[in-house]
This record gives C-alpha cells, structure tokens and sequence, in this order.
C-alpha cells in the first residue's frame, strides 16, 4: 500500500483518535441514509456502519485490534447504556406493573425458544460444538453474552459477530412480521424484539414507539439475566 | 451532565461489585440498571431538588439510548477477524440466526398478548391508539 506509507498515515493509523473517527463518521453517515429512507428496516445503521468500516479496514491494510483500540470508548458505553434503561423503565414503571404476568411468561419461553432453536438447527447443519456453544447466547446483548460463552468454552469473540447478526436480523424483520400477523400491541412487539434481538432490536423499537422501546429495553435486560441462569443447564442437554 | 454521567457510572460500578463479589451468574450492567432504578425511586421519594438527579439524569441517559445502533458497530466490526468460520459454516449458521430470530420474535409476543389477555392486564393505550 505504496499511497499509505507516508509518516502520517503511519501516525494515525496507529492512534485511537483516527479510528474512533472513523467510527462515529460512519454511524452519522449511517443514521443519515437511515433517516432518509424513513426508517425503512433494510437500511440498518448498524449494517451500514459495520460493512463501510470493515472495508476502510481492509483498503487501509489496518487490523482489527488497531481499530478496536480506538473503537473501544464507544464499545464501553454498551454498559452505562444498559445501566440508562433504567430511565424509560421507571418512567413507564405504571404500565410495566400492570404487566407483570405476560412479561414473566413470554421471556421464560421466550428465552428458552432462543436458545433452543438456535442450538438445534445449527446442530442439524453439523456444525461443531465449540460454535454452538458461542451460537447459544445470540439472543444476549454482545458483554453478557461474550461472558457466558467464555464461561462454557465457546469463542466470545464469535458470540459478539452472531450476538450482532441476530440483533440486525431481528431489528430489519420485526416490523414486517408483526404487521403481517396483526399485532397491535406496543408493548408485546417491544418485548418481542428487546428479548430476541438485544440492544440493536431495542433500538429499532425506540424508532418506531416509545413505549415499545420500553418493553424492548426490559425484555433485554431480563433476558442476560434468565439466559445466564438458564443457558448452561440447557445447552448441556442440547450438545448431549 | 458529568454528575448524571457519574451516578450511572457508580451503578454500574456497584453492580459489578455486587456480581463479582457474590459470584453471582448475573452481569454487572444489569445489576446496575436495578440499582439505578432504586436510585430513581429513592430521588422521587425524598424528593432531591438537585437538577444533576433530575432532569439532566434523565437526558442524559436519554441521549446513550438514542444512540443505542453506534454503541454496536465496534463488536460488529468484528466480523472481520471471523470471515473464514463464517464462511465454513455460513449456511447453517444464516439459517439458524435467520429461523431461530423470526421463530422467537414470534413464540413471545403470541406468549405475551394470550398471557396479557388472560390476566386481563391488557392495557388501554397500549394496542392501537399509539401508533403512528
């Protein structure tokens, strides 16, 4: 790469400040398309992001640890994030209570149906344990579920590129599919995408409503928690 | 902003602690939205009238979870260093992200409208009357 090897390029490139840059440049290009199409579901900010920085990675010749070093202050903030879901949940703490008997029930098996499905038709395809066991937790916010692959021997850094795949596919089908089955209840949609699709499925519903985008943020919170609890005993089940 | 900024960091904080400490299966951001949560209880209770724990709190971690899409792409980017299993086991892996998403996107908001029904805890404003 003769056109990068000025003194520089070599500077930069080494530094946090040029990838960081990068990475909110690409998010506000991102938000901006995302914008313009009317929110449509296909046009994901984080799909747009994800594929234009992976590509200035690779014409640039930089590695992914290089870019990450600069690209870890706005990994931190997932986080104080969940922390901030707090806020809208206190906010509608009224309209949450009163639906306390359908959240519980929907995230158990909602949780369970996650990581079951996953696991199995993987298993169909062949593919080796030590893939599933970073497949299991894809329903699970990217930290959470880095942690419990680790715990169980999976490759946590596999579980963050699936954990983001799930939430992109959920956050582009969501509006489609409860449309096509005619729900209409915000909060049962909220919590639907947040237990299925984590942070990036959350942050779709906010774009659509906001007491869905509610519901998603606890659905997602309690499902890093009931998947923690439940994953180990019934991945041990599934691999059997 | 800082101060609001702190609080939420000193959630997390505790949160980590409180997990770590009592080797609990539970993350420490989550732990930590429970406390915040506490916190916000707390504030309205004795009602503090220090704007750091009200409104700038509120905006404050309003403006992280407007922005929830950015705080991914560094994970995302990721998927550079994986290509080649991707690539091995591409198929039957879009296949079970693919089903398995749609399968419990499905299996849990039918589990929440049947259970919501029959708790009768169906909520007016809820359903139809929000959506834009």
């Amino acid at each position: 790469m003769n056109e990068f090897s000025f003194p520089l390029w070599a500077y930069l490139s080494q530094t946090p400040l040029l990838w960081l840059t990068v990475t909110l440049v690409a998010y506000v290009a991102a938000d901006r398309i995302s914008l313009a199409s009317r929110r449509n579901p296909l046009c994901n900010p984080v799909l747009i992001a994800v594929a234009v920085i992976a590509l200035v990675l690779w014409g640039t010749g930089t590695s992914y640890p290089v870019y990450f070093e600069g690209a870890k202050f706005v990994h931190f903030l997932l986080g104080p994030a969940t922390v901030a879901l707090a806020i809208p949940l206190y906010e509608n703490r009224r309209i949450v209570l009163r639906a306390i008997a359908p959240m519980v029930l929907a995230l158990v098996v909602g949780s369970v149906t996650a990581i079951v499905s996953a696991v199995a038709i993987a298993k169909l395809f062949g593919i080796p344990n030590t893939v599933l066991i970073s497949l299991a937790p894809k329903s699970v916010t990217a930290p959470v579920g880095m942690g419990i692959a680790e715990m169980l021997g999976g490759d946590p850094a596999l579980t963050a590129i699936l954990v983001i795949l799930t939430g992109v596919i959920g956050a582009i089908t969501v509006t489609p599919l409860m449309n096509a089955l005619r729900m209409k209840d915000w909060r049962a949609r909220g919590f639907a995408v947040g237990l299925a699709s984590h942070g990036i499925g959350t942050a779709r519903a906010f774009q659509v409503n906001s007491l869905a985008g509610t519901f998603a943020g606890i659905a997602m919170g309690l499902n890093a928690l009931v998947t923690a609890l439940l994953l180990p005993m019934v991945l041990g089940k599934l691999l059997e | 902003m800082i101060i609001s900024l702190t609080v939420i960091l000193l959630c997390q904080l505790l949160g980590e602690v409180v997990a770590r400490g009592f080797e609990w299966p539970l993350p420490g951001p989550v732990l930590g939205m429970v406390f915040l949560l506490f916190f916000l209880g707390l504030r309205d209770r004795i009602g503090m009238r220090v704007p750091e724990f009200g409104k700038t709190l509120d905006s404050t971690g309003k403006g992280l979870l407007a922005h929830l899409s950015l705080l991914f792409i560094p994970a995302g980017v990721g998927v550079v260093q994986h290509l080649d299993v991707l690539a091995q086991h591409g198929l039957g892996l879009a296949v079970a992200l693919v089903a398995s998403t749609l399968v419990t996107l499905i299996v849990t908001v039918v589990t929440f409208v049947v259970a919501s029904r029959l708790t009768g805890s169906a909520v007016e404003g809820a359903g139809e009357d929000r959506a834009p």
